[in-house]
């Protein structure tokens, strides 16, 4: 029928098809004849097609192919609706050799003039991510640009993307903080749950928490107060919450009227965990809403509300009454409901609770009894005022007629009594007439162990007891056994003369049981209470063991501790990590900088403005420049630069002269480490040099670092700057001998890659030579004799040295361009009476020079470095090797690259470009936690790709 | 998010399945069975089962079982909410959710649920997008199908009726449900009134829609459909609204709880067993209360009965009563209650031989329903449109239901 031209009997065969599909049986057969059809023209018949292609395509990858030219010309489509399903159905076939296609066409549709079209691709993102992680880079850039998306129906969706393919790359929010909180209302329904959610996580990390009252430090206040802590000490002050903060928690409270359970459920959990308490209270009300929906509705918010309720018990004691029990419930939300209402008992509302719990137990249901009984126990433990009350009750539940209802009163009533033992010499007795009739083993043990550690109030009866059991010891239950042998020993400690034979039979004819638990005990309790010749002095103190005083069980919920997942989640369900689960982080120490949020003018291109905003003073977001630049002086202050720096306050305006000298030093060093520096003699300046150039760095690290610039001025004051170590020169390859003492008669040479710019011409890599005479007589005449260069490579020669006296040491500095190949530079270096072969071969590091550049521009480059220029490999960081400073030392080690802000914590970029020809090399490192890490070089230069890829390896797997 | 979704019948056949990523085997549904025979009782299966690589929700109507395939941390309301959608636009489409129905429509099912979700997101979910997208089957079909005597399961919507047809019209249905728990000596326990407004519009163009109440502080918390514009209710307590087409739910409210709750009927039981006899007594009478001068219709009463009643041998004084010795459910369709004549259930019980007499006594469901009246005292004061030059026909009607009414023996 699908080889027919007719259209309604293609529709008709596509029908059947597709109902074939849905009851699961297998139609992939047809595949082929299928696919065929794949460019017919009625709409109808199409939609069939795609849905069948989706189904199997994965399975006929070959196949499937075929139609990938038909979803091609549909993205070009003027129709909208057309573009959108074309690139919805390219995206849906999981057929990993289309990856590049699909990158493209989602590239594509990010752009899409249509936001229905935009959204798809949205959507798209976590497909390809599925289906290729590695495309996390290239799909992330895509992300980013959709979440600038002002539109509310892509919002959703692109968060929901975010969610799933970079959770962790929170500072790609910042930008789009405001705008999500704001477009928020008018987003569909799933899409508020997402955002919601992830703004819960978003705000535990960047705000402080509310509820601390004592943390308001500076930092905390947001730029309302920026004013009031230019003049303020650090002293203690209230807290004040983020504005931002507020309109995250001012924009959801609406939502909690939504129809839709989830988003009501997500709105609440986001203000348990993020207001401050008394603002949660309002969610009461709307879940107590939720209660009156679908069972299964019923059943996930009253697992949350009873996770509520043991923190915040009078956020629901108002609405107590709706958590009563209906005999129509099913038993798992009765039980639930019992679990809240217990929780809510409080010294006030205990009576009606158990006049409530006193209907319960005359329930049909036996498990809600039984789970009643337990809640009782637990009310009067948790209230003093109504065990007894509590504790009558369940004494009359004992002539119950019902097996199970005593049985579980007694175990309750076991767990009461232990708490005051005294006064209830009554009840045990009570008890033990029990044993005649009770046949539930857990009662049965129950009963003797309470008559066995308190057998000094029931002396007469105990004895009796025993001898009961003794009787039909065989017949028991292990557990029942077990105390059996238990109250024997005990009896026969403090009673040794009524039960001296009783015990000794029982232990026999434990001795010969089937359990080998059994047996252990007695044989155990045998030596323990026995006295004889070897075991005395444990005999001795028996008593001791047996009958110390024992605490009393805690009755507690098993909600307790639930609360550490977070709330509607899966996970908090379960009480278990389900797969993908987000922890939700602690609030911070000290809020990150708020200003990160402010969306200017510049945009993303933001982080990269700062250097240049800073010498003209032009930036709008003055306070976060200004803290910036305070870090940097922090950082000039402590490494003694100059005297004037350590006077200069942190906060000062901008129109404060000293920050602007600051600020103009900083300038100068963003320029020197820039551009080539003309002088670089001395040692002492390229220490100098070092340092400054190091400075820009440190502004990137500071605007990248989310845990807050405060930290990170706390953290320069505390010691020499890390980074600073690393980047100092000739920190590259460390010394290398260029010619050794002996068979340079006294004269060694040792060479270093400076990584200075060379001076005279930018495309050489500068190296400095140290010379030193080991010989008793000077050398004199120190020059480059005929270099022997391969194509292309050149040298500057150092200007010749006159002479060298013994012992002495000096440096040169010659530039070679290597013309970005690691091939060996040959020269001669001549004395005035002999000529040393000397070959400087670079390290593949070394021969280019680091570029800063944001990340956005930075994987702006790497998208267009991809395919052939980029080299990726796996490795696993051993475990000396995860600490950011080490990563970036080892990189920074073997390669001259300059690192690149990051948001996300365990990613490390560095970029920078080949001395010759200038061409961008770019190192992504992409470490798990786990130690797993992935390393990406893009380059135009594959050859030095490929090395720098090995030689890194190398350097973080030693 | 959702990977894949069973629909599984009573019987535990798997009729329909439906993939959104890669396909997820039918056997999964196995630790859904085991959790299925675990509960005993349909309604008891926990709606989250882990398993070792999946988890499944599953929400539970019309006795069919919507089970969702997950793998990943999502939201459980997320899911459960989306099922229960899933129901509803299958209501909207077939009019009932039934196994045979949705055997008769798979292909519109089928493509209906890739519309809605998109690799396990939802996409569109609103009834009316959806409609624009795939056709519900024709109105011939429907009518045939009721001609030919399908059954046909209670619609949550019953407004279309009323309202003139074929003639732009809006109309909205206030319904007030009475939740209470009366316990043994007629005291009321707890007891509160909720509440939707259904709409039904059928208008042209861009109507603008507000909804204004005589009395609008009755409600005490509301949810609404998402076309109400939340600051205007903020600030003037107006529902104001673009209305979508066709039917929907405008508002869920909660009456606030100071307000006294006129409990519209009373129970009059008088129920005992003896420890010595196997007979006990059995008399129900159910008469009105604070009706406002309207009649209760529809009254139905149902009572589990306990496990030892074997049957029982009852007179109405008016309506019809079953008692189902298998499941013990005696439940006794009343219909209208005249005040001047009290319906009353008269009879005995037989009881098992030899057994205790039960220790519960049973507790007893009503259902009612009171035309014309919401109870709360609820009442819409106008319905303005602008936007659109036309008079189109409005109409509101009340209406109060039992909602989980228990009496307590």
């Amino acid at each position: 029928m699908l080889d027919t031209n007719k259209d309604s009997l293609k529709l008709e065969a596509m029908k059947r098809i597709v109902a074939m599909i849905a009851r699961g049986k297998n139609a992939s057969d047809l595949f082929p004849a299928v696919v065929k059809n794949v460019a017919c023209k009625n709409i109808e018949v199409k939609k069939l097609v795609y849905v069948y292609l989706v189904r199997y395509a994965e399975e006929q990858q070959d196949l499937a192919l075929l139609s990938i030219s038909t979803f091609q010309r549909g993205l070009k489509d003027p129709n909208q609706l057309i573009r959108a399903s074309a690139l919805r159905v390219l995206s849906s076939i999981r057929v990993p050799i289309i990856v590049p296609i699909m990158m493209l066409a989602i590239k594509e549709a990010a752009s899409d003039m249509s936001p229905y079209v935009r959204k798809t691709a949205a959507h798209a993102i976590p497909k390809l991510y599925s289906l290729d992680s590695d495309q996390k880079d290239q799909l992330i850039e895509v992300i980013e640009k959709l979440l600038a998306d002002k539109t509310t129906l892509v919002a959703g969706s692109v968060v929901m993307a975010f969610e799933e393919v970079c959770p962790e790359r929170i500072d790609l929010i910042h930008k789009n903080y405001r705008k999500l909180c704001n477009l928020l209302i008018d987003v569909e329904e799933w899409g508020q749950v997402v955002i919601i959610s992830m703004l819960t996580r978003y705000a535990r990390t960047q705000f402080l928490s509310p509820t601390q009252n004592e943390g308001g430090r500076e930092e905390a206040k947001g730029p309302g107060s920026e004013e009031a802590a230019t003049t303020a000490l650090p002293a203690r002050k209230p807290y004040v919450m983020d504005p931002d903060h507020r309109l995250l928690l001012r924009n959801t409270k609406p939502l909690l009227q939504s129809r839709s359970a989830a988003v009501v459920m997500a709105v609440a959990q986001l203000y348990f965990h993020l207001a401050p308490k008394a603002e949660v209270g309002v969610i009461a009300k709307a879940l107590v809403r939720l209660l009156r929906s679908h069972s299964e509705v019923q059943y996930v918010v009253l697992q949350n509300v009873a996770t509520m309720s043991i923190k915040r018990r009078g956020m629901f004691e108002p609405y107590l009454k709706s958590f009563y029990i209906r005999s129509t419930d099913p038993t798992q939300i009765k039980i639930l409901k019992l679990e809240v209402l217990t929780n809510l008992a409080s010294e006030t509302n205990i009576p009606t609770v158990l006049r409530e719990f006193q209907t319960y137990i005359r329930s049909m249901d036996k498990d809600f009894v039984a789970a009643t009984i337990q809640a009782i126990g637990r009310c009067a433990t948790n209230i003093g005022r109504v065990r007894d009350t509590c504790l009558n009750g369940l004494v009359q539940l004992l002539s119950n007629r019902d097996e199970l209802v005593v049985a579980e009163s007694v175990v309750v009533i076991k767990k009461l009594l232990q708490m005051q033992p005294a006064q209830h010499g009554e009840i045990i007795k009570h008890l033990a007439k029990l044993t005649d009739s009770i046949q539930v083993p857990m009662a049965r043990a129950s009963i003797l162990w309470l008559i066995g550690e308190y057998c000094e109030h029931v002396p007469k009866i105990a004895p009796d007891v025993l001898r009961k059991m003794a009787k039909s010891f065989t017949a028991e239950e292990d557990i029942v056994k077990l105390q059996v042998i238990n109250l024997a020993a005990k009896l026969y400690l403090t009673n040794s003369k009524q039960t001296k034979l009783l015990t000794q039979y029982v232990l026999s004819l434990a001795k010969y049981d089937q359990n080998y638990d059994i047996r252990d005990r007695a044989r155990f309790t045998r030596q323990l209470i026995v006295p004889s010749e070897q075991g005395g002095a444990l005999s001795r103190h028996a008593k001791k063991l047996f009958l110390a005083p024992k605490p009393a069980p805690v009755l507690e919920s098993s909600f307790k501790d639930r609360d550490h997942f977070q709330l509607g989640s899966l996970s908090h369900l379960l009480n278990a990590k389900a797969t993908g689960y987000q922890e939700l982080p602690d609030w911070p120490e000290e809020a990150p900088d708020p200003s990160v949020r402010n969306v200017e003018v510049s945009g993303g291109e933001r982080l990269n403005c700062v250097c240049a905003d800073c010498m003209s003073h032009t930036s709008p977001s003055v306070s976060w420049l200004m803290r910036v630049a305070s870090g940097g002086c922090g950082f000039h202050a402590e490494s003694g630069r100059g005297p004037r720096a350590p006077a200069l306050d942190p906060r000062s305006p901008s129109t404060d002269p000293e920050s602007e000298s600051a600020s103009d030093s900083k300038s100068s060093s963003e320029s020197g480490s820039g551009e080539s520096s003309s002088e670089s003699d001395s040692e002492d300046q390229e220490e100098e040099k070092g340092r400054s150039s190091e400075s820009p760095r440190c502004l990137m690290t500071l605007a990248e670092d989310k845990a807050g610039t405060g930290s990170l001025l706390a953290h320069f004051h505390t010691g020499p700057p890390p980074p600073l170590q690393l980047l100092s020169p000739g920190s590259g390859a460390g010394r290398q001998e260029l010619l050794h003492r002996v068979a340079g008669e006294g004269l060694a040479v040792d060479y270093t890659f400076s990584r200075q710019p060379f001076s005279g011409d930018p495309h050489m890599v500068s190296v400095h030579i140290h010379f030193s005479n080991s010989s008793d007589t000077p050398i004199k005449g120190l020059h480059v004799g005929t270099p022997k260069l391969p194509a292309g490579i050149s040298i500057q020669e150092f200007p010749e040295i006159e002479s060298l006296a013994p012992g002495e040491s000096t440096t040169a500095v010659m530039g070679i361009n290597f013309c970005d190949s690691t091939q060996a530079a040959n020269f001669q270096l001549c004395t005035q009476t002999r000529q040393f072969y000397v070959s400087i071969q670079p390290p593949v590091g070394e021969l280019m020079a680091p570029v800063f550049m944001s990340e956005n521009e930075f994987k702006k480059e790497q998208g267009k470095l991809t395919g052939m220029s980029e080299i990726t490999e796996k490795l696993t960081l051993p475990d000396g090797c995860r600490s950011d400073h080490i990563v970036v030392q080892k990189v920074t080690t073997v390669a001259n690259l300059g690192r690149v802000p990051c948001g996300a914590s365990d990613e490390y970029r560095f970029a920078g470009r080949t001395l010759t020809s200038g061409s961008l090399v770019l190192l992504t490192l992409d470490a798990r936690p786990t130690g797993a890490a992935q390393l990406t070089v893009n380059s135009e230069k594959m050859v030095i790709g490929t090395m720098l890829v090995k030689d890194v390896v190398q350097a973080l797997t030693q | 998010m959702i990977h894949s979704l069973f629909l599984i019948n009573s019987s535990g056949d798997i009729f329909l399945e439906k993939h959104w990523k890669s396909v997820v085997s039918r056997s999964v549904c196995d630790y859904f069975f085991e959790a299925q025979e675990r509960a005993t009782e349909a309604e008891n299966v926990p709606p989250v089962i882990p398993t070792p690589h999946h988890y499944l929700l599953s929400v539970y109507r019309h006795k069919i079982f919507f089970v969702a395939v997950i793998q990943t941390e999502v939201p459980p309301l997320f899911v459960i909410e989306f099922l229960h959608r899933v129901v509803d636009t299958f209501q909207d489409y077939f009019g009932v959710c039934s196994e045979p129905v949705i055997k008769d429509n798979v292909v519109v099912v089928y493509e209906v649920l890739e519309e809605m979700l998109d690799n396990g997101f939802p996409l569109a979910t609103e009834s009316n997008i959806l409609k624009e997208l795939i056709k519900p089957p024709t109105i011939l079909r429907t009518v045939v199908n009721t001609i030919t005597g399908m059954e046909k399961g209670e619609t949550h919507r019953e407004l279309p009726s009323w309202l003139p047809t074929g003639q732009l019209s809006s109309g909205a249905l206030a319904k007030d449900w009475i939740d209470a728990i009366i316990d043994k000596s007629g005291s009321t326990i707890t007891a509160e009134i909720q509440g939707v407004i259904d709409a039904c519009v059928k208008l042209t163009g861009m109507p603008d829609l507000t909804l204004s109440f005589m009395n609008p502080r009755l409600l005490d918390d509301v949810s609404f459909h998402p076309c109400v514009r939340f600051k205007r209710w903020e600030s003037e307590r107006i529902l104001s609204f673009i209305p979508p087409d066709g039917n929907f739910r405008l508002l869920s409210y909660h009456v606030s709880a100071q307000n006294l709750v006129a409990i519209p009927v009373y129970v009059k039981h008088n129920i005992s067993f003896r420890d010595s006899s196997s007979l006990g007594r059995f008399e129900i009478t159910v008469g009105p209360k604070q009706t406002m001068g309207k009649t209760i219709e529809g009254v139905i009463v149902t009572s589990q009965m306990p496990k030892g009643v074997l049957n029982m041998s009852l007179t109405p004084s008016q309506g019809t009563h079953t008692f189902d010795p298998v499941t013990k459910m005696l439940s006794w369709d009343v219909g209208k209650i005249n005040p001047q004549k009290l319906p009353s259930l008269k009879g005995t019980m037989s009881l098992q031989a030899g057994a205790s007499k039960p220790d519960e006594n049973p507790t007893i469901n009503l259902q009612f329903k009171i035309q014309q009246l919401a109870i709360s005292g609820l009442k819409v004061n106008r319905l303005d449109m602008y936007g659109e030059k036309y008079k189109p026909f409005k109409g509101i009607k009340y209406m109060t239901k039992a909602g989980k009414f228990q009496v307590r023996t």
